[in-house]
């Protein structure tokens, strides 16, 4: 017997170092596994941050502008009407060439006026208007750059890279490296990105209009979503009889989660705009299609949160002679709250992150206003982002990545909110 | 009591009837040992029996509960008692699969009758479980909210004087008059089961049932809890079950004893735990079984 029992021991000795090895090696591999996952995600962050960082500095040049009446096409003492419509730009050209008086071939000079965004003409416009003692006067202004020559000015282009490849020619950089040598350019926080809509001009383009679309389309897809999804829950959860009938609905929610997100774009299509002709472009059938989408998830995981709620408390209610109703409002939905809302922000993070269902239902547009109503057309922030990273001036993938950046700001926040709550939630 | 006791053994009395525990068809159509019936019964349970699914929970079990009375229903663990607490206030009504027939009245009125509404009955007959199972609310707000749903206070006042008089009843007051507004579920866990006896008795029912009321408490407040139990009897008819021999003999004035799922023997506390007629009976108290 005791001879048996120490071989024993020495046979599971011999296969202990077996089996630590194997653990260890496999041990290993999770290691290796978390570890490229996370190297693809800084990668990519990494990528995203260093490109998209650039645009939030805007860059400005400071110009002799010498605001003539003749230039500007005003007579002494005109009207406001007047001087809304004068000739900026010609004043801006005119001041340019001043500024460079060597310039002299067209092509060149039209180079020259190629450094000076348009949107300098509105905000010379504005300071006349302010202003109209300024006419006649020479002035220092600090114009807003052009975008290719602001991608110079922040060191995106290289002398070195072949002429023919890019925007910003050799003419144009010997300008600005003598226009920074005299202290007559400046960065400054580029506030436009969040205070516009899109633009042709990628440093007058911004995210404002994206953003407010974004907005009035969560906000209807919250408000559909979330009671919807929160009274299917609990009918399903609390009231309705188990069988055939409900278990078929049971599954087909669950695959309804499961559908392509684009699928539910052409049902938005079909029924919302062909057959009940809402709007085109519009956040209130964007918000009802991505409702839609995300009513799967929060019926998911709010039938969960409130199956979750402890039997006990049921029946303490219904102990006391709590009607089935009262039970359900006065103690099971207060307690599954916390897991409903997570469950909610989660699927409103997804639905913040959509674009595919929104290109069917026409939220493609180019929008430069923000829209002031779920009515008027919009466009949302991932479809702005597909927009811009389908352009190929430089200064818009810059854009692309400073929108992409303020998305992954938002979705981080949401569920950062989600974890809160559900923190809460837990430790109670 | 040690099984081996020979003077336990030797108490059993000469009528005690012999059983095969394992000759289940002498056991088919079992008639109950004693006085399941009582001449003033509160409630009273005919032939009922209880399934879940296909399982027979059980059965034909007939057994009177006596207005102002504390009725102990003990034995072995899985042998219907809670079920059978659970269908004198149709609780069992929230688990699908639980089907139950017989008659079970309270004063003389069917309550599984079809026009018999569970809201009205749960008022009528209180319960308080196994575990404490406070609402994660204020101490005020567990017992108000009864009061509360049914309407039973018409200014705050008098919910006050409702709150005030629960927690006294069921011995609380002193310890918790001056945290209120704090969640009842901050209580120790002798405090929860007695705040839930005080929401429970907040409804002014006539019945109370209670489930193994301290098998989550030390003796101390297992002790407290007793004594209110034997409080609450001049006001309310109370079922107890529970797993504690010494407290079905403290507080009780007569004794149910089940065994799988059938009513094996009823009689009074003091009968029971000195002369069991039946041998499972018996073999229960004595600590030979279970
Ligand atoms: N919800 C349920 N579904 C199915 N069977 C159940 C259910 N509740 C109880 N049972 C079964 O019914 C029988 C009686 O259970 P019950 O809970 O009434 O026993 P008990 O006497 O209270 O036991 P304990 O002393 O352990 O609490 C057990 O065999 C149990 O398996
Ligand atoms: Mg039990």
């Amino acid at each position: 017997m005791s001879k048996e029992t120490f071989r024993n021991t020495e046979l599971i000795q011999a296969s202990l170092k077996k089996r630590y090895a194997r653990e260890k090696r496999f041990q290993l591999y999770g290691q290796l596994a978390v570890l490229a996952g996370f190297a693809f995600l800084f990668i990519l962050l990494f990528d995203i941050v260093s490109k998209g960082t650039p645009a939030f500095t805007q860059k400005y040049l400071l110009v002799d502008v010498h605001f003539s009446a003749d230039k500007l096409g005003v007579a002494p003492g005109a009207g406001e009407e007047e001087l809304s419509r004068a000739n900026y730009s010609g004043v801006i050209k005119a001041s340019l060439r001043e500024m460079f008086p060597d310039v002299s071939s067209r092509s060149d000079k039209r180079r020259l006026y190629r450094m000076v965004s348009i949107g300098a003409e509105y905000d010379l416009r504005d300071q006349v208007l302010s202003d109209p003692g300024l006419i006649g006067q020479r002035k220092d202004v600090w114009l807003l750059a052009h975008s290719e020559a602001a991608s110079y000015l922040k060191g995106q282009v290289s002398r070195e890279s072949p002429e023919a490849e890019r925007r910003v020619k050799d003419v144009q950089m010997d300008w600005l490296d003598q226009l920074r040598d005299d202290g007559r350019t400046r960065s400054a926080f580029n506030t436009l990105f969040f205070l516009e809509g899109d633009s042709r001009e990628p440093e007058l383009a911004g995210i404002r209009a994206a953003l407010q679309g974004s907005f009035f389309t969560l906000l209807v897809t919250f408000l559909l979503a979330f009671p919807v999804g929160v009274f299917a829950a609990v009918y399903l959860e609390e009231f309705a009889p188990r069988n055939r009938i409900t278990d078929l609905i049971e599954i087909n929610i669950n695959n309804l989660a499961a559908v392509p997100s684009i699928v539910f774009g052409l049902l938005g299509l079909a029924v919302f705009i062909n057959f009940f002709e809402l709007p085109r472009s519009a956040p209130l059938v964007g918000g009802i299609v991505l409702s839609l989408m995300t009513l799967p998830t929060i019926i998911i995981t709010s039938r969960a949160a409130i199956q979750a709620v402890s039997p006990s408390i049921r029946e303490a209610a219904l102990g006391v002679g709590a009607s089935k109703l009262q039970t359900v409002f006065h103690h099971v939905l207060p307690v599954a709250m916390p897991g409903i809302l997570t469950g909610s922000i989660i699927g409103m993070a997804q639905a913040l992150g959509e674009s595919a269902p929104l290109l069917m239902i026409g939220m493609v547009a180019f929008i430069m206003d923000s829209p002031a109503s779920v009515t008027d057309p919009a466009t949302v922030l991932p479809v702005q982002i597909f927009l811009w990273a389908d352009s190929p001036e430089r200064g818009f993938t810059e854009k692309t990545s400073a929108a992409i950046m303020v998305l992954m700001g938002f979705l981080i926040l949401m569920n950062a909110l989600a974890i809160y709550l559900r923190k809460r939630f837990e430790t109670k | 009591m040690n099984a081996n006791d020979s003077t336990a053994y030797g108490a059993v009395p000469e009528e005690a009837v012999g059983l095969d525990l394992n000759d289940h068809t002498a056991m088919d159509d079992y008639q109950t040992i004693g006085e399941p019936l009582v001449d003033n019964a509160k409630m009273s349970a005919r032939d009922v029996n209880v399934f879940y699914a296909d399982k027979h929970a059980i059965m034909d079990v007939s057994l009177d509960i006596g207005e102002n009375q504390v009725l102990a229903m003990i034995g072995p663990s899985g042998c219907g008692k809670s079920t059978f607490l659970r269908s004198l206030n149709r609780m069992n009504d929230i688990i699908p699969i639980c089907r139950v027939s017989g008659n079970i009245a309270l004063d003389g009125e069917d309550i599984y009758a079809s026009n018999q509404d569970t809201v009205l009955l749960r008022a009528r007959v209180g319960m308080v479980f196994q575990k404490p199972n406070p609402f994660p609310k204020s101490i005020y707000e567990n017992v108000a909210y009864g009061p509360r749903i049914h309407g039973l206070a018409h200014s705050k006042a008098e919910m006050d004087e409702i709150v005030e008089q629960s927690l006294r009843r069921a011995s609380l007051w002193d310890e918790v008059k001056d945290v209120l507004d704090k969640p009842g579920t901050g209580l120790s866990g002798g405090q929860q089961q007695r705040l839930c006896i005080a929401r429970a008795i907040a409804v002014s029912p006539e019945v109370i049932l209670m489930d193994e009321p301290c098998s989550a408490l030390d003796p101390i407040a297992t002790a407290r809890i007793e004594e209110l139990i034997d409080e609450l009897k001049e006001r309310f008819t109370i079922a107890i079950v529970t797993h504690s021999m010494q407290q079905a003999a403290r507080v009780s004035q007569r004794t149910a004893y089940f065994h799988l799922g059938k009513l094996i023997e009823v009689g009074d506390t003091k009968q029971i735990f000195t002369m069991p007629r039946h041998e499972l009976t018996e073999n229960y108290i004595t600590g030979r079984f279970g």
